[in-house]
């Protein structure tokens, strides 16, 4: 240890700052959020020393986590929410990535315009996210929303979008694969330019079809890219707030109600500020995340060690 | 066939350029549509903004409805709520947010890049995890530490509760950056007689000021555009909002005023739109190195 220490102790004052940081900033409130769940804190029972009131909460053991799993309705219906979670991830990341991988192939080829397009259609990642989802609620709009009137013109029906149905689910869904494809092309984009060219060559020559060389030199040349973007669209999806929030309106809609979008309905809106609640559910987002991410990886590292 | 065969790589580059027409009006057939469908969101909110909020709801559409420019007028003189005010609150909070994490991280993103020390693994493993962190998890203590610290409601404690996610984001671009870097220039330093301080700050640093500058523009919009703790701990006071909360204001309580939430939207969205157009081609390598190599 001392040896280590002797050897490395630039590295480890170097690192010091962010440990620093990341233990005040990060692991002491996680380890704070934890103990939350296992009590009963609340608006009325948390310290408040603008008020002057001292911490009134109380232990309570895994109520809180009993109530969150049975799957009642009044804490959030857990299981039908993470349910929808999981559909909205999953149809979000297979079609931010499909499309983007499509564009990505496109922009991969000589032509003319490239740069133009290129531009233009990464215009969805330069716009704050808040300013894209007032724009698509405004688009979505049933009366007097421009794509009911297109719709209306085509002749076809004018649905209520961001009602409460699924219809809302599949608005989101929309608004925020419009938000994501510039990141998955850009980044897919980076992996195709990285694929050695007499690759393609070499297969042309041994006469591969398009398809075969798509299957057999564009695909396994963008595992590793593809790994890790399809990886953090997954974590960036689960915990995407801003889209649903007010795409929907802060009037929560349950049918776009994914988990941390309750979370943040119980700790924040009025009536009822339950902050053990939205802890809770904080920790079993984590929970999830984590668990699916040690699987990715392991499995991602068999595929590599097979290919 | 065989001559065929020996020809093709030299054939093959002329040909490469040659597509049949068909294909050719599919190519840019398919990509005039994603492009318009890229750009029609943000065209149809700079077309509402110059339109007055009644107009902007109108049954039929126009690309131009009594259109003037007073809608900015509106927003910039304060009539909509005190937009100038939301502005500098943004300002300075991302602004406060960037120095602190860029500042902090380059260290350890250096560190994490060229030493194996033990422990740096685990460490470059944490970034990975806090990134995967939801607020949700987060949220209760931090408000609970701000309570504490009376800094519930305040700009620096926003750029506390920022420096959570972009302290390891930070660090994670940096490292990826650092690695691009060859090593050999630090070996040449130490050779020269600089401790590894001096070879990070007066060899690697300059050498890495388009990273920091990557970086530090990333993490600005990142906390310019945050919007779930800025609503959540942001006091309800109009002067003390960010712009992500502010702009709620315009579609809440039954005065949606369209008209003027786009001309504010689209007063945020070009400097935003600026700023990323200049950094966005190394942000991709950066995150995908930082990301691939964890």
């Amino acid at each position: 240890m001392r040896r280590s220490l002797q050897r490395h102790w630039y590295a480890y004052a170097m690192v010091a700052p962010v440990v620093v940081v990341l233990a005040v900033l990060v692991l002491y409130p996680l380890a704070q959020g934890i103990w939350f769940t296992l009590t009963d804190i609340n608006e009325s029972s948390i310290a408040n020393p603008v008020l002057d009131r001292p911490a009134s909460y109380s232990f309570v053991g895994l109520r809180n986590y009993l109530n969150v799993l049975s799957g009642d309705g009044s804490y959030g219906a857990f299981w039908g929410t993470l349910v929808r979670t999981v559909i909205w991830t999953a149809s979000c990341v297979v079609l931010t990535y499909g499309v983007g991988l499509g564009l990505a192939l496109l922009l991969n080829r000589p032509m003319r315009l490239r740069s133009l397009y290129r531009v233009l259609l990464i215009l969805p990642w330069a716009v704050p996210v808040f300013i894209s989802a007032f724009a698509w609620k405004f688009m979505f709009n049933s009366q007097f929303g421009v794509i009911n009137q297109l719709l209306g013109a085509l002749g076809l029906g004018q649905p209520v979008w961001l009602g409460q149905t699924d219809l809302a689910l599949v608005a989101v869904v929309i608004v925020n694969v419009w938000v994501g494809v510039p990141f998955m092309m850009l980044a897919l984009l980076g992996g195709l330019q990285s694929i050695p060219a007499d690759l393609y060559e070499a297969a042309e020559v041994d006469g591969a079809t398009p398809w075969q060389r798509f299957r057999d030199v564009t695909l396994p040349g963008l595992r590793s890219v593809s790994g890790t973007v399809v990886l953090l669209g997954i974590i960036w999806t689960f915990n995407m707030f801003p889209v649903i929030y007010l795409v929907t309106g802060p009037a929560a809609n349950p049918n776009t109600r994914i988990l941390v979008t309750y979370a943040f309905e119980r700790f924040f809106s009025g009536a009822s500020r339950d902050y053990a609640v939205a802890s809770t559910y904080g920790v079993l987002i984590l929970s999830v995340l984590l668990v699916f991410a040690t699987f990715y990886r392991r499995a991602l590292r068999r595929q590599e060690a097979f290919a | 066939m065989s001559i065929e065969t020996l020809q093709a790589p030299v054939v093959n580059i002329p040909v490469r350029h040659k597509r049949s027409r068909a294909r050719s009006v599919g190519l840019h057939a398919a990509l005039v549509l994603a492009s318009l469908i890229a750009v029609f969101p943000v065209f149809w909110v700079l077309v509402t903004s110059f339109k007055p909020d009644g107009r902007a709801v109108a049954p039929t559409i126009r690309l131009f409805d009594e259109s003037s420019l007073a809608n900015y007028g509106d927003v910039l003189s304060g009539q909509q709520g005190d937009f100038l005010a939301w502005v500098a609150n943004s300002v300075e909070i991302a602004l406060l947010t960037t120095v602190i994490a860029v500042f902090l991280s380059a260290t350890t993103g250096y560190a994490v890049s060229r030493f194996r020390f033990p422990g740096s693994r685990k460490l470059l493993l944490s970034f990975l995890v806090v990134q995967m962190f939801p607020f949700a998890v987060l949220i209760v203590p931090l408000f609970n530490v701000l309570l504490t610290l009376g800094l519930q409601g305040t700009s620096i404690g926003l750029v506390l509760v920022y420096c959570t996610t972009s302290v390891p984001f930070c660090t994670y671009m940096l490292k990826g950056y650092f690695d691009t870097i060859p090593a050999d220039i630090d070996e040449s330093g130490r050779v020269d007689g600089l401790s590894p301080f001096g070879v990070f700050w007066r060899l690697v640093l300059p050498l890495a000021r388009p990273g920091l500058a990557v970086t530090a523009f990333y993490a600005f919009l990142t906390a310019w555009g945050e919007v779930a703790f800025a609503s959540a701990f942001l006091s309800a006071s109009d002067e003390s909002k960010t712009l992500a909360v502010g702009l709620q204001v315009f579609v809440q309580q039954n005065r949606v005023e369209w008209g003027h939430l786009a001309a504010a939207s689209i007063l945020v969205a070009i400097p935003a739109v600026a700023v990323f157009y200049l950094v966005q081609r190394f942000l991709v390598a950066g995150l995908a190195a930082g990301a691939v190599k964890g």
